[in-house]
């Protein structure tokens, strides 16, 4: 089909001028973001529109270092995250194998109870789980927030593994097992190394659940300073102390919570749809 | 001999089934199952703080208190489904909408993906926190940017009547994750589809909803699901832009707000875990009927009768 050069023009100009329009539209809150963050302080309150920070306040960064235990927080942070990381890539790889590869009795039975957990809201499990961690001791520390991801309670996580893993041609399971090589080693020998997508898809959802968490953080330790993490430091520094003559802070620290996440979306990205819906790409 | 190996290597291999999923099944036991089973007692209780040794059954007092005498709780319900019923379409809408163009395949079409796609990875919290500044009543660049162009400012968090679309608008910024789930079921529709239809002189509307609109069913199936699900959790934009009454009239105050209040500052764990009961209620019926009457709209490839 032929399509008329002028119609075809008309076209692409209607397109790229929703796209333009739209696209700016979604960047504006981050470019501001970026503006107030290198703003100075008698800046950041004058009444009018004022995109380009004159001068331009690089100081801010260092100075959020000082005014706020930022590497405290950060370090917090990182604990969580790697206890989730762990929990996603040992504990859930092992149940997402056995459920895919491995027929034991009541296999079904078992994965029909972890996609009902899928479904279920957190808020039926809030207060108990506060009360039972409460009961043992546990509220301001991490433990209510790492003895779960540990343990790779997760079964969104899970089930990825699983139709990823199905996805597996047969023969290279029966082949090692009949070479003698343990569950165990196939697991680990075999479906693990040829498994890199839905692992980095998996590690970006572990990793950007744990740096964004924050009403279990809120609940467990917001009355212990020292074990803020990131998300609760910005909130405090927000809601507490947030008058506007801090806005610029806001936006530094801001900034510090962005980053991360816009890098590790950057070098994941492209295994992130692949590894989620590529559950047959091994099948060719 | 040999049969009694084999049985042996079956069980063994079971038994190894059973150490793989231990981990997850110890905590499901641990984090969902007895939690839930717990919640829904606590909910027939007066547990308080203070209280000591069991809970005081009090049956369904909690439950009549709710619908009969808490005006909180009709407000948080009106308020999340006003925010749902804005938001969730939305959301789909816009998705839907600029994956539909992003699928045209023009050029530049990667960056334009990503500058959708950057804001729904920004952290909700920082998310929310840049907007309570951009959607400050005087140094917010919403407001200098209407001024600028000769429109009143609006007091976007403080007014009753502008919180809720202030958070509907949080919300909409975050549409990219949808476009990205939309963008990926649009590629994977066979490319001979359009070409046959092209054939038969299709036009592009008719592609699109003959085409395109029924083979996407599931994704959008997916995506209302999902969105309706965490809709109804709203919490954390609310409690960090409002914070936990829930602004002027509380027109800010939605479900989850009110459970956290009755939960995590007046101590009325037994009166919260009814609430957080009811809020599970309607949402278990919501994916029920979703589920059960998808079979009339969404449309998946091996069954054939369902096309129409």
């Amino acid at each position: 089909m032929i399509e008329d050069p002028r119609t075809k023009l008309l076209r692409h100009i209607f397109i790229y001028a929703i796209l333009s329009v739209g696209a700016l539209v979604m960047v504006v809150p981050l470019l501001w973001t970026v503006s107030t963050s290198l703003k100075t302080r008698d800046k950041i309150t004058i009444r009018r529109l004022e995109l380009i920070p004159d001068p331009v306040a690089w100081e801010n960064y260092p100075y959020l270092f000082e005014a706020r235990p930022i590497m405290q927080y950060a370090r917090n942070t990182m604990i969580i995250v790697v206890a989730s990381l762990f929990g996603a890539w040992v504990p859930c790889t092992l149940a997402g194998y056995a459920f895919a590869r491995i027929p034991f009795p009541g296999r079904n039975v078992f994965f029909g109870i972890l996609l009902a957990t899928m479904m279920l809201p957190y808020v039926v499990r809030l207060i108990p789980l506060f009360l039972f961690f409460d009961e043992i001791g546990w509220t301001r520390t991490f433990g209510p927030l790492i003895l779960p991801r540990l343990l790779g309670h997760n079964a969104f996580y899970i089930f990825l593994y699983r139709q990823f893993f199905r996805g597996i041609p047969d023969d290279i399971h029966d082949s090692a097992r009949i070479d003698g090589c343990s569950e165990f080693g196939v697991w680990w020998r075999i479906f693990m190394p040829m498994s890199r997508p839905v692992l980095a898809a998996v590690s970006i959802f572990a990793f950007s659940f744990a740096w964004n968490d924050f009403l279990n953080p809120l609940i467990y330790l917001g009355s212990n300073k020292e074990l803020w993490t990131l998300a609760l430091g910005l909130n405090a520094l927000q809601g507490f102390e947030g008058d506007d003559n801090s806005l610029n802070l806001i936006m530094v620290f801001s900034m510090l919570m962005i980053i991360p996440m816009l890098v590790v979306f950057y070098f994941g990205q492209k295994h992130l749809i692949s590894g989620v819906t590529a559950q047959g790409s091994l099948k060719g | 001999m040999k049969l009694r190996l084999q049985e042996w290597w079956f069980r063994n291999r079971s038994l190894i089934g059973f150490v793989f999923i231990f981990p997850w099944f110890a905590g499901f036991i641990i984090f969902d199952a007895m939690p839930f089973i717990y919640n829904l007692y606590l909910s027939f209780t007066d547990y308080q703080i203070g209280t000591v040794g069991v809970p005081p059954w009090i049956g369904l007092e909690n439950y009549s208190e709710i619908f009969n005498e808490d005006k909180l709780f009709s407000k948080s319900m009106y308020n999340t489904l006003y925010y749902l019923g804005y938001s969730v379409p939305l959301r789909l809408i816009f998705a839907f909408f600029i994956a539909l163009i992003l699928n045209l395949r023009v050029r530049g079409m990667e960056l334009y993906r990503t500058l959708f796609y950057v804001p729904s990875v920004v952290p909700l919290v920082a998310a929310t926190v840049i907007f309570a500044g951009f959607l400050n009543t005087r140094y917010g660049f919403l407001n200098q940017f209407l001024v600028l162009i000769g429109a009143a400012p609006v007091r976007w968090l403080s007014s009753p009547d502008a919180i809720k679309p202030s958070l509907i608008l949080l919300s909409l910024w975050g549409f990219g994750a949808q476009m990205i789930i939309f963008l990926a079921g649009l590629q994977g529709i066979p490319e001979d589809l359009y070409e046959a239809a092209a054939i038969d002189g299709g036009t592009g509307w008719q592609r699109l909803v003959y085409i395109t609109v029924p083979l996407m069913t599931p994704t959008i199936f997916f995506n209302l699901l999902m969105g309706l699900i965490g809709g109804f959790q709203v919490f954390e934009q609310v409690f960090i832009l409002i914070g936990t009454h829930g602004g002027p009239l509380q027109a800010g105050l939605v479900y989850m707000l009110h459970v956290y209040n009755k939960a995590f500052r007046d101590f009325e764990f037994g009166y919260a875990a009814a609430l957080s009961v009811i809020l599970f209620l309607i949402i278990f019926v919501l994916t029920i009927l979703l589920v059960y009457t998808s079979n009339r709209w969404v449309f998946y490839g091996d069954a054939q009768d369902n096309e129409t």
